[in-house]
């Protein structure tokens, strides 16, 4: 199985995106995707800094993949999608129907990410008409799904989030500035308080969801690992890592040298690919 | 300004039509629509009744099959979709891909309305939809400002219908995944957001239970005016925080009955009422309203003012009896 890392939905501070990036590169992960999907507000790590790091990662011999903003609202987000397409070096992944819509335009090849609604094969089949040369499975799609829908054999490459907090929904209203009493214009980058987020428990201490601005997550972390076997049957082609910590490179270290556990981690869920809630743990 | 309200059933629609509506949505009953409650919609013979009834007042009908089709199930989408064009619905509101280029290429004169669930917020989205499958109207999601509205109105290739009225849904449409997260079911894959039968109440002293699958999502006081039980208006414990707290939204209604002139000098087209899985009564109460709203503005613009008895009125059927301009305020962006 081929394995990726997926690119950071948090918002770290710049001295510490690139001290990650640094130790990516010095991994044999064989394919990286960065760049702020989240939020636009965030400027601590800015489209320069992302086009520097992708060249320094694709210098040791990554593939590289920049990622864009899920939600695009304004004329100035897609102003700026539509600069980072045209970059001319990376291939993207498109995670707004507006960033498919500008590559398609532009005639270049993107990724479809997974905040993407590809549902059925004749969805896919038409993305790929329009560029698409591999698409991230929506998280709430199962293990029966994905097998359906690449029979018979697809034009384009299927990856799954397959360890990670999977990143649930998108608003227009920062949770996070809410959470202290900010308006999101004035949030003063609240985000980099909160590093993997802020979990938010039900008032039975049952963690539910990690708030990242504007972004809600699962407070449970995704644990595909012992189904990459599965997954090869089927015919997926990469298996994501989606980064938490600097724990995450080993992570993804450990499975591109084909080491992974049999079972499922403590409080991880995989319900979702076992075609149930996805809050769920499938033993 | 067309004013465009929900239709569960037939007295919903009867409801509708006889408080105002321009013009009405409705689904079949089945998956192929994104509020598929028991006991809601339409068999393929009301659809014809509706369909009768509706042409009978001269208004309009649109047919709901905003889902997903999952792999193998892909044709009974398309019989929907062949159902509504036999049927003479005025318009088929859609998001999935597939689907829209079914009924473009099947059918090229049929009025595709791109749905909420779609999620598409933006110039380059709506260019692209239109481009592809000649849609002729988009319903915006309720997560752009008024600002942000009335600038994608100025350069929209296509019409533009928003939210006017109801349950306030604070998430992307379409890109939510809230409810299958905790229950398994979401609108996207045929179900509805937090389907009633994983919903339990529980009293326990002074207070009520809410339960999702099992999920305590909310603790309210006995009398406490509820809202829906969904994921994202429950009360929750942030870490640093001691007590729960609503960290995402608090039970209430989206209404934008004062952002009428505005809207309307946008040039948007259609004002939606959220709410098919609501009463007949509630349909009938806020139809007159807006029905009301729309046509003092459009009688007097530059006097046009909230009335009273308006506000009271839609205060009664809104969650937690207050409402909201949600995103349309600035403070959200």
């Amino acid at each position: 199985m081929n394995i990726s890392l997926g690119p950071l939905m948090y918002c770290w501070s710049k001295s510490d995106v690139f001290t990650f990036y640094d130790d990516v590169a010095n991994s044999p992960i064989p394919l990286v995707y960065l760049g702020e999907t989240v939020c636009s507000r965030r400027r601590q790590v800015k489209w320069a800094d992302y086009v520097a790091l992708a060249k320094m990662l694709q210098s040791t011999g990554k593939q590289v993949v920049l990622s864009t903003l899920a939600l695009i609202e304004t004329a100035s987000e897609q102003t700026e999608l539509r600069k980072q397409l045209e970059n001319g070096d990376f291939a993207i992944e498109a995670n707004d129907m507006a960033a498919v819509a500008i590559a398609n335009e532009l005639g270049i090849p993107f990724i479809c990410g997974p905040t993407i609604n590809n549902y059925n094969r004749a969805t896919l089949d038409k993305m790929a008409e329009w560029g698409m040369q591999r698409f991230v499975m929506p998280v709430d799609l199962s293990c029966d799904w994905l097998k359906a829908v690449l029979t018979p054999l697809a034009n384009f490459e299927a990856e799954v989030i397959g360890y990670g907090h999977l990143p649930l929904a998108h608003s227009a209203r920062c949770f996070t500035a809410r959470l202290k009493g900010l308006a999101k214009d004035g949030c003063g980058i609240a985000c980099e308080q909160y590093p993997q987020g802020v979990l938010a428990q039900t008032q039975e201490h049952q963690p539910l969801l990690r708030l990242n601005g504007i972004q809600t997550q699962s407070a449970a972390c995704c644990d595909l690992r012992q189904q990459i076997p599965v997954m090869e049957a089927i015919g997926v082609s990469w298996f994501r890592v989606s980064p938490v910590n600097q724990q995450s490179i080993t992570m993804a270290t450990e499975l591109t040298r084909g080491e992974f556990p049999d079972t499922i981690a403590a409080n991880a869920c995989n319900g979702y690919w076992h075609n149930n809630a996805g809050m769920e743990r499938v033993i | 300004m067309e004013l465009l309200c929900p239709a569960g059933n037939l007295a919903s629609l009867k409801a509708a039509l006889n408080a105002g509506a321009d013009a009405v949505y409705l689904g079949l009953k089945d998956d192929t629509n994104a509020r598929s409650f028991a006991g809601l919609n339409f068999t393929p013979q009301r659809l014809q009744e509706a369909a009768t009834l509706v042409k009978r007042s001269k208004r309009k009908f649109y047919l709901t099959i905003n889902t997903f089709p999952q792999p193998g199930q892909e044709q009974r989408w398309h019989q929907a979709v062949d159902l509504a064009v036999n049927s003479s619905a005025d318009g088929l509101i859609m998001a999935d891909i597939s689907l829209l280029d079914y009924a473009h290429s099947h059918y090229p004169e049929i009025p595709l309305h791109l749905s909420v669930q779609a999620s598409v917020t933006n110039l380059a989205g709506l260019d692209f939809y239109q481009k592809q499958f000649n849609i002729q109207r988009a319903v915006l999601p309720r997560v752009l400002s008024i600002k942000q509205v009335k600038d994608l109105a100025k350069v929209s290739p296509v019409d533009l219908e928003v939210f006017a009225f109801g349950s306030l849904c604070i998430m992307a449409e379409g890109r939510c995944q809230l409810s299958s997260y905790v229950t398994g079911e979401s609108p996207n894959s045929g179900g509805s957001c937090s389907p009633a039968r994983y919903v339990r109440w529980q009293e326990q002293g002074d207070n009520r239970l809410t339960r999702l699958n099992e999920v305590l999502i909310d603790r309210s006081g006995i009398d406490e005016q509820m809202g829906y039980p969904v994921v994202c208006k429950g009360r929750y414990l942030a870490e640093d925080a001691g007590t729960a707290q609503f960290l995402l939204e608090s039970p209430t209604s989206l209404s934008t009955l004062e952002l009428i002139p505005e809207l309307a000098a946008a040039g948007i087209v259609s004002l939606k009422i959220e709410g098919r899985q609501r009463s007949p009564a509630y349909v009938e109460q806020v139809t007159r309203v807006w029905r009301d709203a729309i046509d003092s503005y459009l009688a007097a613009p530059a006097q046009f003012q909230s009335k009273k008895e308006w506000l009271s009125a839609l205060a009664k059927v809104s969650e937690g009896q207050t409402t909201t301009l949600g995103a349309y305020e600035r403070s959200w962006q």
